[in-house]
């Protein structure tokens, strides 16, 4: 899958979720999302970066545009050091919170995409990574 | 620290969000609304959100928490505005903010609580006879 | 090498020219291809030498690398002539006969060519075959390809056309489904319902599903979700004309619909107007008015 192009930002603070979710958005823009595809990106990506700040105690998230078979779309990978999540099928489930949020981060940002996967290891992290196609 | 403005509207309080809230402001908001709805006495609360380009997990438990608070309170909380791509994704997101009441705009919102505050006059009206 | 041969079938296509052209056309019109009555006589017979023409060009500046730069203007005439077919409703083989059919009159006149040794005649046979295998399936790729262009334009079409939101008073919106609900087009239906809400300020919206043919699980769900996304932008949603066998296999499905439901419009309709503050009141009695069979009877008298 060839990647057009490529941003970083750190998730440290949590002015960081609004970046992340500024920079979806202006991919997603670039790309040519619908309104509503949009919405849906953004609102994912800021799902999973309050996630990356909460629960994996801040990380980075890499932005990319992404390009398969002549269709365009926006693919955000986010990646921590925390204490990971042990049992992944029930963190998707909705409701299942270990935190303050309504648990619906993992599993709802799920539903906003076209494409989701997660990998994490307990102790050493958590990769999630998204993308939602034009 | 940034706070968003809220105005005083009669017997109801009306706050426009207008920037991308992070949040921070989104807990301020919810403790400035509660201390305010108490010191005017006010029996609603309208919150436009026709500038917001997403509501998220975040934002959508912000607002159940005010209308939850306002409705001990004895307040109603109406939030105006939602656009529609906002409306499909936090559905899709499995929030559907069943304690919050609705209305197209801040008009509607307001003659909702009118409504509501008359209809609730009136009962006390019936209760002194 | 690749030029060599390139500049082979090359001269081999200008000094036959004459022959290879009639031939050629004939063949194509023996295969059918005017039979379709989309393209005439004229028009084959320009196409044709266009492209015997652009070939040639080709072969001598390029050789036989038909992505090279120098097959440039026979690609996109053959491009163009694609999507032309594919507009005009050719099949795939009779837009592909259009370089396949070229082949025989090649080797005809490569027979008829005295000045050629066996091995050359061998090697010229090989080359403008790959050659035009290339070219043929170039033809069918962007044939393909426009296809799905087209196919993608009318599902688009239909989507919007099959999705009118009507207003049927001051505040009161109607959404009449007609056909099956996949969730691509329900997505189109959902958007264009809440953005109707929002243009018009409307209070009430009523999904009208007469003319839905089955509601499974999956539609069920996307028709509740278009109710809750409405609601939270401050609108009612009413849904109307759930077909009795509708209504026994939601049951049987376990499916819920939390919503107010009316047998039929003109019952959501009463509903929609009761809850804007409004009612229909009869002004004046309608003299010889009556059931529609007394009526016809009295016509009869």
């Amino acid at each position: 899958m060839p990647t057009t192009k490529t941003d970083r930002v750190a998730i440290k603070i949590s002015d960081d979720v609004v970046r992340v979710r500024q920079l979806t958005r202006a991919l997603s823009v670039e790309v040519g999302l619908s309104l509503v595809d949009q919405t849906k990106i953004v609102t994912a990506s800021s799902e999973l970066a309050r996630n990356t700040l909460d629960y994996g105690g801040g990380g980075e998230v890499t932005a990319e545009i992404v390009e398969q078979g002549g269709r365009r779309g926006v693919r955000l990978t986010f990646e921590d050091k925390g204490p990971g999540i042990a049992d992944i099928e029930q963190a998707l489930k909705d409701g299942f919170t270990s935190g303050k949020g309504m648990g619906l981060g993992l599993g709802g940002a799920k539903r906003l995409c076209n494409e989701f996967s997660i990998d994490s290891r307990p102790g050493e992290g958590t990769k999630v990574t998204i993308a939602r196609w034009k | 620290m940034d706070r968003i403005p809220i105005l005083k509207f009669g017997n109801a309080l009306l706050v426009t969000i207008q920037v991308d809230m992070h949040d921070r402001l989104a807990t301020a908001l919810e403790e400035d609304l509660t201390s305010k709805i108490v010191a005017h006495n006010s029996r609603g609360v309208l919150i436009d959100i026709s500038a917001l380009e997403i509501v998220d997990s975040f934002i959508g438990r912000m607002l159940d928490n005010i209308a939850a608070v306002s409705r001990i309170l004895d307040a109603d909380t109406v939030v105006v505005g939602m656009r529609p791509a906002v409306a499909i994704t936090l559905v899709e997101l499995g929030l559907s903010l069943t304690g919050v009441k609705t209305a197209l705009n801040v008009e509607r919102g307001m003659a909702l609580i009118h409504d509501r505050l008359a209809g609730s006059e009136a009962d006390d009206a019936d209760d002194q006879d | 090498m690749a030029a060599q041969a390139g500049v082979g079938v090359a001269s081999l296509v200008s000094r036959n020219e004459k022959t290879i052209l009639p031939e050629w056309v004939e063949l194509q019109k023996k295969a059918g291809i005017l039979h379709t009555g989309r393209i005439s006589e004229g028009e084959l017979q320009s196409q044709s030498r266009n492209f015997l023409h652009l070939l040639h060009e080709a072969l001598t500046q390029g050789g036989t690398d038909t992505s090279g730069a120098a097959y440039e203007p026979a690609r996109a005439m053959l491009a163009d002539l694609s999507r032309t077919r594919a507009l005009q409703g050719f099949s795939p083989s009779e837009t592909a006969t259009f370089i396949f059919s070229l082949k025989q009159p090649l080797f005809n006149a490569l027979n008829r060519d005295g000045t050629l040794s066996a091995e050359q005649i061998a090697s010229t046979v090989s080359t403008s075959t790959a050659l035009l295998d290339e070219l043929g399936l170039f033809t069918l790729e962007i044939f393909q390809k426009s296809r799905e262009e087209i196919i993608v334009r009318q599902q688009r079409e239909i989507a919007e056309l099959s999705t009118p939101v009507v207003k049927l008073w001051e505040g009161i919106l109607a959404l009449p489904l007609i056909g099956t609900l996949d969730s691509q087009r329900t997505q189109v239906v959902m958007e264009n319902l809440l953005q109707t809400i929002v243009d018009d300020e409307a209070e009430i919206a009523i999904i009208d599903i007469t003319g839905v043919p089955t509601v499974d699980t999956l539609t069920a769900q996307h028709l509740l979700k278009t109710v809750a996304a409405a609601r939270l932008m401050g609108a009612d949603c009413m849904i109307s004309g759930i077909r009795p066998q509708i209504a026994q296999t939601m049951v049987h499905l376990g499916v819920e619909l939390n919503v107010i439901s009316k047998a039929s419009l003109a019952d959501a309709f009463a509903v929609a107007l009761r809850q804007t503050g409004r009612a229909v009141v009869k002004t004046r009695r309608i003299e010889g008015f009556a059931l529609p069979g007394k009526k016809s009877g009295g016509q009869d008298a």
